[in-house]
């Protein structure tokens, strides 16, 4: 089983990559988890650069394709979704009849440095990736106060919360898993 | 063409297995839109059969939930995912009945609709026309039924709201199948 993981915020030391680094020493034996790192060279949306497609989409396209699940992890910008990964969903959800995401299982996850753990840019991106023909997890794992949220091995410190991600990402792998089968 | 007698049954239906002509037959949806509109769409791919016997009669029907087919090709998608139908993990629509009454040109049908796995008590009421025997002696029986449901209870619950109140698809759905069947 192959999951990709996608950061939403593009700075080498973002707190969502190293929530994704934690979420991925928690998956179980035989799940190969990679990050996505190209994100930043995803070109901005332009129905004109469809019919010429912009190699780093074609990249962030095929990596979504080839995965068996994707896990999202995102920041919160505005009370919403950062716009770097935004526009990459948009340029995955296109063509609308052959997007990679139709029926891609995918959850979401994400860290603040705030109170409130991005919740609301968990709930716009899942929006956006149902949109888009996903199938969405509907779970969400509001990591707060993100800068004192890992130990020095880089795994959750509160117990819960890590409970809560190993969960999630059990439901993610069930979900491709029972696609996988179909 | 004539409308003919056939073997009695105790249901008020002409017996014998009558099967779906599906060039002539349609099975469509029909939703309240921004509050103020009807918005339809309609099922492609839909088959049906109503057995008729001495003292019973049961209507069934299958839908291919991947036909749907609506004006806009992106929500047709849409609609497709698991947002909607979840057409991937869940191909068919199925309807069977548990009761059929007749009242003259009046048919009434109690059964069970099916979606996305949610199972669902469903009366649809409509009419029946004939048989007739129709070009190459082919008798052919008409219904046409109605039935109104709430999509959240078969796990389609997908909406937005609004800026001003209301949202933009209603829960209530009619559903309509008109039937032009073939004795078999």
């Amino acid at each position: 089983m192959n999951v990709l993981g996608v950061a939403g915020s593009l700075r080498r030391d973002s707190h969502n990559r190293n929530l994704l680094r934690a979420a991925g020493a928690l998956f179980p034996p035989g799940v190969q988890f990679a990050q996505y790192d190209r994100l930043k060279q995803v070109a901005p949306f332009d129905e004109d650069d469809e019919l010429d497609t912009p190699l780093a989409v074609t990249h962030w396209r095929a990596a979504i394709d080839q995965a068996d699940a994707v896990l999202f992890a995102t920041p919160e910008y505005n009370a919403s979704i950062p716009g770097q990964l935004k526009n990459a969903i948009d340029w995955a959800s296109r063509p609308v009849k052959q997007t990679v995401l139709r029926n891609k299982p995918v959850a979401v996850i994400g860290a603040s440095t705030g109170m409130f753990g991005a919740v609301w840019a968990q709930a716009e991106l899942r929006k956006a990736l149902a949109t888009a023909g996903a199938r969405v997890i509907d779970r969400e794992l509001p990591v707060p106060t993100v800068a004192e949220a890992f130990d020095d091995r880089g795994a959750l410190i509160d117990h819960d919360l890590a409970l809560e991600l190993e969960s999630i990402l059990l439901e993610l792998l069930d979900s491709a898993g029972r696609r996988q089968a179909a | 063409m004539s409308v003919t007698d056939l073997a009695a049954s105790s249901t008020g239906l002409p017996a014998g297995t009558w099967q779906l002509d599906p060039t002539h037959s349609s099975a469509s949806f029909a939703v309240k839109h921004m509050v103020v509109a009807t918005f339809r769409g309609r099922f492609e791919q839909f088959d049906a059969t109503l057995t008729v016997g001495q003292d019973s009669a049961e209507l069934v029907g299958s839908v291919d939930a991947s036909s749907v087919v609506v004006k806009d090709e992106n929500l047709q998608a849409h609609l497709g995912a698991p947002d909607f139908f979840d057409v991937e993990r869940y191909p068919h629509i199925t309807f069977r009945s548990d009761s059929i009454r007749r009242d003259g040109d009046e048919l009434i049908v109690d059964g069970r609709l099916t979606i996305k796995d949610n199972n669902r008590p469903v009366e649809a009421r409509g009419t029946i026309a004939g048989p007739a025997v129709t070009l190459g002696d082919v008798t052919k029986l008409g219904i046409t039924l109605e039935a109104v449901v709430d999509r959240t209870e078969f796990g389609l619950n997908w909406n937005a709201p609004l800026p001003k109140g209301g949202f933009a698809v209603a829960n209530e759905v009619k559903l309509t199948v008109e039937l032009e069947l073939i004795q078999s």
